[in-house]
């Protein structure tokens, strides 16, 4: 299969009240890409994603998606926002969140169909949290939660996934497992993750980009420590353990 | 005791009750999960220019409120979703110069204005037929859009964000919840009158959220409290002869309290308990 352009960033800047957040930003995200891109806090990664679903218009350059402006083409996009930000105590099932997923299907229409409940169902499956599907959201664990959102992402038939931090709220023993379901999903859609844990996403993640207001992307895992020293503006040191690679901070 | 029922001034009040209960039941609950009470509290104390309104002009005051409660929320809602004002700062100023025009216009009205203070704190004894009629076209015009737009408003409310992203069009599905909201406090404005509105807006929809983890239980849930507390409230005003609006007010917020009281003793004992099967 031919890799399709998803995601086109051409000379994005960005400023928040005249304090550039992103600068001279170029970025091409290809069909078949697990791409991590580390950075610091601050250093701009969350407002990157949302200037490709087009919730942040930069102040200049150009986005398109699928070759569409991102307010047409993010529906293709299934977005899993930065973690936490949601109201614990809302009333909603784990199934109604993950029916959300369905709404470029079913639409306002106030019923869903048999084929929506049965790709809600199917997306809950794939991410083995079928039995919660009629607990509260807020019951849930971090780590479960975070499962129904990717459930919810995935009933969206996305083309991308785009994930902002999402280890953060996740135990260190759940990690493992949760880099082993993008693991599966990366074979039928391209993934972005952005993440500060340098060590955790580069064990998995095909390609990897360091953001700090500038993006260096490297087209591969390999990244030197200059390039990572850049990045963080601090010293960096890179340790491999066998076949596993393994980026640790060193002075901070 | 039950003779007063007999009475058409009783019967009225009882419709009214029942009709406010039904829309802040319902619209009580996005108000209390989409977190918009300070918006909605700016909103019912603007309308109180469009009393003014109706008073200078010499037109029913509700209808003077309903239309300027619908523009001051669509107007709300503009200022703080398209121009950089922090939203309290912009609620703030448009809560109080609402209340500051009712004032010039009830000013600049020729005569007296008699029955100002029911507007201000209610009087579920007094509704006009005509407001009554209003009520209940408002209750089916609010029970329709939300049984039409149930899903965007869930959205909307859990995860504007996601929505937008996924082509839901959020913006405006908040400018109609807003609307909904508007449509809401004209219907409550005569039963507890503009300034206790807030109360019937949050209490029921956060007593029923502590009974169920759905938005539709909770809706229902929220209309029959409403429905014991505005009817509790005008026998209890009744009998020992107390402003109406203000004793449905007070009667909702101590069974609200009750409630929270109950709930969390349960939660200890609870926690008590298997403290006492775990040791």
């Amino acid at each position: 299969m031919k890799a399709e352009e998803l995601v086109r960033l051409e000379n994005i800047w960005v400023d928040y009240d005249s304090i550039p957040v992103l600068e001279a930003i170029n970025l091409s995200v290809e069909s078949n890409d697990f791409l991590g891109i580390i950075g610091p806090n601050g250093g701009g990664k969350t407002t990157l994603l949302k200037v490709i679903l087009g919730l942040i218009k930069p102040n200049r350059g150009r986005v398109t998606v699928l070759g569409m402006p991102p307010e047409r083409g993010r529906k293709h996009i299934g977005y899993i926002s930065q973690f936490n930000l949601f109201d614990h105590d809302f009333p909603i099932s784990v199934f109604e969140v993950v029916l959300m997923g369905r709404y470029k299907r079913s639409g306002l229409l106030p019923r869903y169909t048999e084929e929506d409940r049965k790709a809600a169902t199917e997306a809950l499956d794939t991410v083995e949290m079928l039995d919660y599907k009629d607990r509260q959201i807020g019951r849930l664990s971090g780590g479960e939660q975070q499962r129904v959102f990717i459930a919810r992402a995935l009933a969206t038939d996305p083309k991308l996934l785009l994930l902002d931090e999402p280890t953060a709220s996740i135990d260190t023993n759940m990690q493992a497992e949760f880099y082993e379901l993008l693991d599966r999903l990366k074979e039928n859609m391209a993934i972005v993750l952005v993440s500060h844990d340098v060590s955790a996403v580069s064990i998995y993640v095909s390609e990897i980009a360091c953001l700090n207001h500038q993006l260096f992307y490297h087209g591969s895992k390999e990244v030197s420590a200059e390039e990572l020293e850049k990045t963080y503006r601090c010293p960096v040191q890179l340790i491999a353990h066998g076949t596993v690679p393994h980026r640790v901070l060193r002075e901070h | 005791m039950l003779d007063v029922l007999q009475y058409q001034f009783m019967q009225n009040a009882l419709l009214a009750g029942l009709l406010a209960a039904i829309a802040c039941g319902i619209v009580g609950v996005y108000v209390v999960v989409k977190k918009v009470v300070f918006i909605s509290g700016g909103i019912a104390h603007a309308s109180f220019g469009g009393i003014g309104l109706g008073y200078l002009v010499g037109i029913n005051p509700v209808l003077g409120a309903m239309v300027f409660t619908v523009a001051s929320s669509l107007g709300i809602g503009l200022v703080t979703r398209r121009t950089r004002l922090p939203e309290d700062t912009a609620i703030g100023i448009l809560w109080a110069m609402g209340m500051a025009l009712g004032i010039i216009f009830i000013g600049l009205a020729p005569g007296y204005a008699p029955d100002l203070f029911s507007y201000l704190f209610g009087n579920i004894l007094t509704v006009p037929f005509f407001d009554l009629m209003l009520m209940l076209v408002l209750d089916v015009v609010i029970i329709m859009l939300v049984a039409l737009l149930y899903k965007g408003f869930l959205y909307l409310s859990f995860d504007e964000e996601f929505s937008t992203v996924s082509g839901v069009p959020t913006e405006r599905l908040y400018f109609i919840l807003l609307c909904l909201i508007a449509l809401t406090v004209v219907v409550l404005i005569r039963v507890v009158g503009i300034i206790l509105v807030i109360a019937l807006l949050t209490i029921p929809a956060a007593l029923a959220r502590q009974f169920t983890h759905s938005l539709k239980n909770m809706m229902l849930l929220a209309i029959l409290a409403g429905v014991i507390f505005t009817f509790s409230g005008l026998w209890i005003s009744y009998v020992l002869n107390l402003a109406s609006g203000a004793t449905i007010i007070l009667v909702s917020g101590t069974v609200l309290f009750i409630s929270f009281g109950i709930n969390k003793l349960r939660h200890r004992t609870r926690e008590h308990d298997r403290d006492a099967s775990a040791a």
